[in-house]
């Protein structure tokens, strides 16, 4: 990993008496593209709130680059925010509206102007300068929101649901659009969503959270193959939860059959829960299967058919190509590397978290 | 047929509403003293009306406490409108309501008690007493006109410009005053026309040796009607109508 740019140390904050933020840590590095991702009242919004400096946390340090800035008022911090709402100033031009952070640091005019140019032509706007931002559509006011902040070469941009309020479509091209700026400018990239696709196909490190608590962090594969808890595992992607006893080192009872995995270090009898994703759910002829079962539901989803199978008192998710009629009796097989062990919450608090959704 | 119909109604409609002002208007070309009978066309009453030194004095008057009210008031409104919108929800409903009772308040009510008031206090009547009164009933009025604009305003923007490192005043200046500029214009342009407009609580807080156009005009009314008062309130009509289609005006221009 690059140097540390960030760390975020016992941060805590509640408004009104409801806490918000508890005890974060968090380390962000240097060129790394890191996304904040949760169900709304997560903290994720706060969290960046307080990296932006609009919100003071009650306790912890925000350190930047190895200084402290918990302090620190938002005009003075080296970073920049692209908000939701885009927050343009609707009585300047679009040039206007990208030099506003320039003139304010007294650049000189040719500075300013070979900036403007440089930044319309990173959004693809080139020619835009003198329109007004009402005159533009939502993905391009956004575009001139990105352009306003990285004309000022922060090191830290801060992204908060920028497209949120845009069209799927949209939404799928400013995401390869994200990733090529980010690696065009080489900046740190922090960046909030409430979308787990979104979060999955532009990060490099995604931080999940829920109720003020950092419930994981790791690569978008990881997060995705290897939930740590069931919170993960439903937010991201559709799974099948299932209780389960880890008998020994790489066996697992599912359901009162025994399955082959490949976690160990659970110890013996020990009640666990699994994750299996739809997709690692292998259809097959009921002789053929570990497990037997009947399809309930199919839905057709364009790339693959969605299933659910009652199988030994569960009702199993199920993605595949191959579609098997409604009623049709099957047998379900797994992978063993597709079972993903998970500890069963302990702590009450951390059920709270895992449950309330 | 029924759009012909449609367009009498709002022609009777409009002739009942404005034909007293008409007469004034006609009357104060009139060349002939009497009110009854029409002796041709004249601009003498105008002319005589800004030969008249103490008409002068009063207009003077109405236009200075008029100008100096209005952005007395503007300035105290838009502050209060921004601390207001900063409020919580409960509060900001109790304080909307205390700034909107002095507009229904009668204003005999308003007068006689700022009246009392001043006088309790020891304040010497004279304009400075009109300037404040003036201020007082206006502030409402900016109040009314700026919050609207106040509720659309985008508050990211604000942070988004102290994000670009602008400091909280120049932030202020730069983004937040632009977005409620018409807001403040048309509360201007409103406080400047009720103050012109006003009588009943210029009347009693006053005092003596000073007037406006208005109380003027009731003066010299008591004497007798002198054909320069038609002039006099046919110019009032006309300032006090462009300003209303000003004030109508300023908020869609900027949309």
């Amino acid at each position: 990993m690059s140097k540390e740019l960030i760390h975020l140390n016992n941060i805590s904050k509640s408004f009104d008496g409801q806490m918000v933020l508890d005890e974060l840590n968090l380390t962000i590095h240097e060129n790394e593209f890191v996304t904040l991702l949760g169900p709304s009242g997560c903290g994720k919004t706060t969290t960046l709130r307080i990296l932006g400096g609009f919100t003071t946390p009650d306790t912890g340090t925000v350190i930047f680059d190895g200084k402290d800035i918990t302090n620190v008022p938002p005009n003075k911090r080296p970073l920049n925010t692209v908000f939701q709402k885009y927050a343009l100033f609707t009585h300047m031009t679009i040039a206007e509206n990208i030099a506003f952070g320039l003139k304010i640091k007294k650049k000189s005019r040719q500075y300013i102007d070979d900036k403007i140019r440089y930044a319309l032509k990173l959004v693809n706007l080139d020619g835009y300068e003198n329109r007004m931002p009402d005159s533009l559509s939502g993905g391009q006011q956004q575009r001139i929101a990105i352009a306003r902040a990285i004309v000022n070469e922060p090191k830290l941009l801060l992204l908060d649901e920028p497209l949120g309020a845009l069209d799927l479509k949209l939404r799928q091209e400013m995401q390869y659009e994200l990733i090529r700026m980010k690696n065009e400018l080489g900046i740190t990239f922090v960046y909030v969503t409430h979308d787990q696709e979104e979060a999955l196909t532009m990060s490099d490190t995604i931080v999940v959270m829920n109720q003020g608590y950092i419930q994981q962090i790791g690569s978008p594969e990881s997060i995705y193959n290897e939930p740590e808890n069931a919170f993960v595992a439903d937010f991201i992607g559709d799974s099948n939860i299932i209780p389960a006893i880890m008998i020994e080192d790489k066996l697992v009872s599912i359901l009162g059959t025994r399955f082959a995995c490949v976690d160990t270090g659970f110890g013996h009898n020990k009640p666990v829960d699994v994750v299996i994703r739809p997709e690692d759910v292998e259809l097959t002829s009921p002789t053929d299967g570990i497990l037997q079962g009947v399809v309930t539901h199919l839905i057709f989803k364009g790339v693959h058919y969605e299933m659910e199978v009652m199988a030994g008192g569960f009702e199993w998710l199920v993605h595949s190509t191959v579609m098997h009629p409604i009623g049709q009796e099957v047998g379900i097989k797994v992978d063993p590397f597709n079972i993903q062990i998970m500890n069963k919450p302990e702590s009450e608090d951390e059920e709270a978290v895992a449950i309330d959704i | 047929m029924k759009t012909a119909a449609r367009k009498i109604y709002i022609a009777l409609i409009v002739l009942f509403l404005y034909a007293p002002i008409g007469t004034l208007m006609v009357l104060s070309f009139n060349a002939s003293k009497t009110r009854a009978k029409w002796g041709g066309f004249t601009f003498k009453w105008y002319i005589d009306l800004f030969h008249n030194e103490e008409i002068l004095g009063a207009l003077l008057n109405t236009m200075l406490i008029a100008f100096l009210s209005a952005l007395a008031a503007t300035i105290i409104g838009t502050i209060a409108s921004i601390a207001m919108s900063g409020m919580k929800r409960r509060t900001k409903s109790v304080m909307m309501g205390i700034t909107n009772i002095p507009m229904l308040n009668a204003e005999i009510v308003t007068g006689i008690s700022l009246m009392l008031l001043y006088i309790s206090l020891g304040i010497k009547f004279g304009i400075g007493t009109i300037l404040l009164s003036h201020i007082t009933f206006n502030i409402p009025y900016v109040i009314l006109s700026v919050m609207p604009r106040m509720k659309q305003l985008n508050l990211s923007t604000f942070e988004a410009a102290l994000d670009l490192g602008a400091s909280n005043t120049t932030a202020f200046f730069k983004v937040v005053l632009p977005d409620l500029l018409p807001g403040i214009l048309s509360g201007f342009l409103m406080a400047f026309t009720m103050s012109l407009d006003d009588f009943i609580i210029t009347h009693f807080t006053k005092g003596v040796g000073i007037d406006t156009l208005s109380t003027k005009i009731y003066t010299e009314v008591k004497k007798g009607i002198k054909p320069e008062m038609y002039a006099l309130s046919t110019l009032i009509f006309v300032t006090v109508l462009i300003l209303l289609v000003l004030v109508n005006r300023s908020p869609e221009r900027k949309r």
